[in-house]
């Protein structure tokens, strides 16, 4: 396995008194694309968003057990990390595209902006880095101050990639960044995971098993809370060690 | 169809046009009663209007008479109605909505506050007297009095507030957070911004609200007739008589209308109508403000 950007350590999650999360370990490979699948309501969000402390906006939810991330060793669920400062290195792309009711360019801007960024042409070179890296720059370079509700979906899916990317994270997490969207642009978003993966650690949940095959280096399975199997794509999806990973891979699965 | 199934349906259909009718005639007589009291206003005082009754002050004869006192003094009351019941309810509503943790206690506030939107105003007025006037020693002053009527629209503004907070998606929010926002950045770069059309909607109407009232003033001692304006801010000295205008006393245009209209002749009640056609212009000029600017912001906004 080449050099990790994060592991999960005997982590557990609760909402509330339910505990959603059943002591997972999880390496994730720094440069390289880690799917997440399992049957719905497994914990696959609950998983990715505990690396982003987004849990920590709503209240009576508690983290136990540790996220290294690397080359810091900081553990990112520990109380005494800053979750802003975590956000900031750690970007997240969402099920649903949702660009903020603001122009083209104010959206990808804002993490930028949020850094303290207020150089208005390097706001505008990062900014155009931001979109080409997503292959959406040629689509909208002429528009970049119309809303950007005036997007298709899946170009606003592109956009919301270029706003979590935009501010060079250390990785991205993606909830389904597909779902959404119709097969070509999927297919355009899976391209663009494939190119993101030269720069960032990559976690993505999804429930297209193609996709995961097609798109992912490293899969691991989640069922009922618990980190069932973990291991090279190519191994979870034709030599699978338990019946579980087996069954839902293959489509056997309620 | 079989004839049990046409029975139930024409009974429907019966009971549809009932209650079609039905909903026709109460929305008339609304209308009709609404219609008759405006349309009676005018034919008594539209004429009346004139350049001289606006900047002519009260007089014992009618048609020397005016609104110059009254007018000035509803604004510069609802200057200081505005200027502290915005700030204050748009941030309580804030903190409420954003910060403060959903327990028991902010749920018995909450009730509290709507049940304040339905106290009487009079209380207010009372209320106002005790503090506003005699212990903090204001006295029947301009700032009196928009504070009574600051105290009044503030669960309004309050309500409103949240309420446009609460449309604001959790995925826009979760967006911002995601990206490293604190959560002042959140409300101010987002959720202020999204929701300013209800925000400011209900300002409008907590305003036009204040503008009718009449009861807490008269309590706390509001004049009725009056023939002098407030000091002008900028009067020479120049900053010696800044803040003067806020002691002054003054009159408001609901209450010049209740005091012509309590005179005996003729002429007063059409000063009276005149003053009150100019009340209702100046509410329904709002309402059609506060339509406005829900539809400006929210054209970019879809959700
Ligand atoms: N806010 C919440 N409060 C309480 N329980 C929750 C909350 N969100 C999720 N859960 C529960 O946690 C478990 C895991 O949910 P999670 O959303 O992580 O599933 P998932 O694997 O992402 O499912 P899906 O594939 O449908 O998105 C579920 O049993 C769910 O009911
Ligand atoms: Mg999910």
């Amino acid at each position: 396995m080449p050099p990790c950007k994060a592991e999960v350590k005997k982590l557990s999650f609760f909402y509330g008194t339910m505990q959603a999360l059943h002591q997972i370990d999880l390496p994730l490979a720094d440069k390289h694309v880690t799917a997440l699948v399992g049957p719905s309501g497994c914990g696959k969000s609950t998983l990715l968003r505990c690396f982003n402390r987004i849990h920590d906006l709503y209240p009576n939810t508690r983290y136990d057990g540790e996220i290294i991330l690397y080359p810091s060793g900081a553990n990112i669920v520990d109380k005494s990390i800053d979750p802003i400062e975590m956000r900031m290195r750690i970007g997240m792309v969402f099920q649903k595209p949702n660009p903020f009711p603001k122009s083209i360019f104010e959206n990808v801007a804002y993490g930028l902006r949020l850094k303290g960024i207020t150089n208005k042409t390097e706001l505008k070179d990062r900014v155009e880095v931001a979109l080409t890296s997503t292959a959406i720059w040629e689509e909208i370079k002429d528009r970049l101050n119309k809303s950007a509700y005036e997007l298709s979906g899946g170009q606003q899916q592109r956009l919301c990639i270029a706003r979590a990317v935009a501010a060079e994270p250390e990785m991205l997490l993606m909830d389904e960044p597909c779902s959404a969207l119709d097969p070509i642009a999927s297919a355009k978003i899976e391209d663009l995971i494939r190119e993101l993966r030269k720069k960032y650690a990559v976690l993505i949940v999804t429930h297209n098993m193609q996709q995961a095959s097609r798109a992912s280096d490293y899969t691991a399975f989640m069922y009922l809370g618990r980190l069932v199997e973990f291991g090279t794509t190519t191994d979870i999806f034709t030599n699978p060690k338990s019946k579980e990973t087996e069954d839902y891979v293959t489509g056997r699965f309620g | 169809m079989d004839k049990q199934t046409a029975k139930i349906v024409a009974r429907r259909k019966l009971e549809d046009r009932i209650f079609n009718a039905l909903g026709i005639f109460c929305t008339l007589v609304a209308l009709s009663t609404l219609a008759l009291l405006l349309g009676d206003l005018l034919v008594t005082g539209l004429s009346r209007i004139d350049w001289q009754f606006l900047t002519s002050f009260p007089s014992r004869k009618a048609e020397r008479s005016g609104i110059l006192s009254s007018w000035v003094g509803s604004l510069v009351v609802m200057c200081v109605t505005g200027c502290t019941a915005v700030p204050l309810g748009i941030a309580a509503g804030v903190y409420m909505e954003e910060y403060g943790r959903k327990g028991r206690i902010n749920t018995i506030i909450e009730v509290n506050i709507a049940n304040l939107a339905g106290v009487p105003s009079i209380i207010y007025g009372l209320m106002a007297l005790g503090i506003f006037v005699y212990y903090l020693g204001l006295g029947q002053s301009v700032l009196a009095g928009g504070l009574t009527l600051a105290v009044l629209i503030l669960p309004i503004v309050i309500v409103s507030t949240r309420e446009a907070l609460r449309t604001v998606p959790v995925q826009i929010r979760e967006a911002a957070y995601a990206l490293g926002a604190s959560k002042w950045q959140v409300i101010s770069h987002h959720l202020l911004r999204y929701s300013l059309g209800g925000i400011s909607t209900g300002v409008i109407i907590a305003i036009s609200r204040a503008i009718g009232e009449t009861a807490p003033l008269i309590t706390i001692g509001a004049l009725t007739f009056i023939a002098f304006l407030p000091t002008s801010p900028l009067a020479e000295p120049f900053p010696e008589h800044l803040t003067d205008w806020l002691h002054s006393p003054f009159a408001v245009l609901p209450i010049q209308m209740f005091n012509w209209t309590s005179r005996p002749t003729e002429d007063f009640h059409r000063n009276a109508a005149a003053a009150g056609i100019i009340l209702i212009a100046v509410t329904l000029s709002l309402n059609a403000v506060a339509i406005f600017v829900r539809h400006r912001v929210r054209r970019h906004i879809k959700w």
